[in-house]
């Protein structure tokens, strides 16, 4: 175990890069597209609940299924994984902004027209930043889901250490599977908690302190 | 009539000139889509230029729909409304707010942003530059009474809902509009803070001359606050809109006196400022001073308390001819029961303060809070007497004179009589 892991030091590290890069470049794309879509149907309480069923049913679907039917029209690759981890990292940030725009007080924002702010310095100076807190934990469930999910996409040959799962759960039995499936598990768990302390520290950066109870 | 009160309000002869424009309401309309009865139906009234105008009415008649339509915040359906002599439908509404103050209840200050940070916000929109923007948002905090150096950088979380309003005022008139709207600015606050809040838009409008127009669902604060007060009835349908005094002394018909009510006298007291009443010098000391001293002062007077004050004159606590029993000298120390009161402050608030107090009196500070007096319940009693009989003679007077004279008086010329 300790030998697997010496041999393929920089290799491991590389991939565990790489994993990480491919989850924060997705979850940062994703909350683009989950704060678009938010700020389009906020205001209206149907496009709201379409948007937050879309959201339950889109979890339910199996990481491997949708891998499965990428296929197909992207093939096999980089593009596939982002498209798959992109789109389970938008589920949960789109939920919370959506609530967390919704959560606004409306007397703020009545308050921000009526000192001449247009609608959008209103959503841009006052609804995002005091739904950012809210949006902020989004961000924190969706990329701890996806850590894992970035694993699964190693089906695809995306890059990351799911391959080293994989290559564990293929030579079940032999030598060196061990090794394999608990470096690809183990580095998830810790790169997923580094990154999880992160976007705390992040948090405290970016949220006013007037904000913080 | 008997004697004549000089003029109590913004129009007094040391107030500054008017920086406030008139705002004409023409046949103005609202229909909310999907309703059968317009909001406010067809709505006429000038507003004049420097004034303090309060809208008043039950809950639903149209009052903040009116207030709404003036920045177009709510867009009129029908008619038209005129600001300065610009028909506002012409302007950008981002920038017409942008020239028009405005105040919600409880400031609405944005809980993210510092104080300054949200004074400085139409500034900003307006591209001022910085150097100015800072002068004038020290100037404001200054103008609403928080000292800039302890409130600047604080967030709203940490500041007295008092305070909050107080920097949503500052805010409003960050770019020096020359109209205000307020929606129930003080319906947030406790009453003492309420009396304080009102008793300093007082000073800032006697300063300033804006054009103000507030909602509120107090009478008391319609006849404390307003030159005139407009009653509403549903349908934002104007029942009367007159001077307070008017309304008090005539009431249009049944639906205002029921909003005037039975207290009308009481009601009067609000017409009578704390200054403009013979008050009453309560026996003062100095901490330092000698107890035996104070002792033998105070019972020549024939009071039995004396008020405890400070170099400057500034009143700091009550003590008992008993406390200053023995010998030896006038210890420092506070007590939250001395409760102070502004020489602009009406009768009214005079009452409500006294029923606080511990000494069934409040003292009356000026200029630097020194203390000038005291009001106590002989002082009031004598008022409403006054008042009663005014009221008496002067309806008396209108049976003779149905044309009383509201529409010819200059409008800083009128006030209480008594
Ligand atoms: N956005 C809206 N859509 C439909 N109807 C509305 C809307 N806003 C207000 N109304 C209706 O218009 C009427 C006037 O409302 P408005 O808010 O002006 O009353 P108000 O006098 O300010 O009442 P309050 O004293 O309770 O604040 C009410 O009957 C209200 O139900
Ligand atoms: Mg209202």
């Amino acid at each position: 175990m300790i030998d697997y892991f010496q041999n393929r030091r920089s290799q491991i590290a590389y991939d565990g890069f790489q994993h990480v890069s491919l989850v924060v470049q997705c979850v940062l794309l994703a909350t683009v597209i989950a704060l678009v879509l938010a700020v389009l149907v906020y205001r209206s309480s149907f496009a709201t609940q379409v948007a937050e069923g879309v959201g339950a049913v889109g979890l339910t679907i199996p990481s491997f299924a949708l891998l499965g039917l990428l296929i197909a029209p992207f093939g096999l690759g980089v593009l596939t994984s982002v498209i798959a981890v992109t789109f389970y990292a938008l589920l949960p940030i789109l939920r919370n902004a959506v609530v967390g725009l919704a959560g606004v007080d409306r007397s703020l924002i009545e308050s921000a027209r009526g000192i001449g702010m247009s609608r959008f310095r209103t959503l841009w100076q006052i609804e995002i930043p005091l739904a950012w807190p809210v949006i902020l934990n989004g961000i924190r469930v969706s990329t701890q889901l996806v850590m894992g999910i970035a694993a699964v996409a190693a089906y695809v040959l995306g890059p990351g250490l799911g391959g080293y799962i994989f290559e564990g759960l293929s030579r079940l039995g032999g030598s060196g599977a061990v090794p394999a499936a608990a470096v690809g598990t183990i580095g998830v768990i810790i790169l997923a908690f580094i990154l999880d302390v992160l976007l705390l520290l992040l948090g405290r950066l970016t949220t006013s302190r007037g904000l913080r109870v | 009539m008997s004697e004549t009160v000089a003029s109590t309000r913004s129009a007094e002869t040391d107030s500054g000139p008017v920086s406030g424009a008139e705002v004409i309401l023409e046949n103005v309309g609202k229909r909310y889509p999907g309703q059968q009865q317009p909001a406010v139906g067809d709505l006429s009234m000038t507003i004049n230029a420097g004034e303090i105008v309060m809208l008043v009415g039950p809950s639903g008649c149209g009052k903040t729909t009116t207030l709404k339509m003036i920045n177009r915040l709510i867009e009129p359906t029908s008619g038209r409304i005129m600001l300065g002599g610009e028909d506002i439908i012409k302007a950008n509404g981002d920038e017409l707010r942008r020239r028009i103050g405005y105040v919600i209840q409880a400031g609405g200050l944005f809980p993210h942003m510092t104080v300054e940070a949200n004074v400085k916000l139409v500034p900003n929109m307006l591209g001022w530059d910085k150097k100015k923007t800072a002068t004038r948002t020290e100037e404001l905090l200054d103008l609403v009474g928080l000292d800039p150096k302890v409130y600047r950088s604080r967030y709203p979380k940490e500041l007295s809902g008092g305070q909050q309003q107080r920097v949503g005022v500052a805010r409003a008139l960050a770019a020096d509009p020359p109209v205000l709207l307020m929606d129930e600015p003080f319906g947030a606050v406790d009453p003492i803070t309420r009396q304080r809040l009102q008793d300093e838009l007082l000073r800032i409008q006697k300063e300033l001359r804006k054009t103000i127009i507030i909602v509120t669902h107090d009478f008391d604060e319609a006849v404390k606050l307003g030159d005139r007060i407009a009653i509403f009835r549903q349908g934002g349908e104007i029942v009367q809109y007159d001077t307070p005094e008017e309304i008090l002394a005539s009431p249009a018909d049944d639906f205002v006196e029921s909003f005037v009510g039975a207290g009308a006298t009481l009601r009067q007291l609000t017409l009578v400022r704390v200054k403009d009443v013979p008050l009453d010098m309560p026996v003062t000391a100095r901490i330092g001073e000698d107890k035996q001293e104070i002792a033998r002062r105070a019972m020549q007077e024939g009071a039995r308390d004396v008020v405890v004050v400070d170099e400057r004159n500034r009143p700091l606590r009550w003590v008992d001819l008993r406390e200053l029993e023995g010998s030896g000298k006038l210890a420092a120390g506070e007590d939250n029961k001395l409760k102070v009161i502004g020489e602009g402050a009406t009768l009214n608030d005079a009452l409500d303060t006294m029923l606080v107090s511990s000494h069934s009196s409040a003292i009356v500070v000026g200029r630097g809070n020194q203390i000038v007096g005291r009001v106590n319940v002989d002082i009031i009693t004598n008022a409403i007497a006054l008042l009663r009989s005014a009221r008496n003679g002067a309806n008396d007077d209108l049976d003779e004179m149905p044309d009383h004279d509201s529409s010819t008086r200059p409008s800083g010329a009128r006030r209480v009589t008594r």
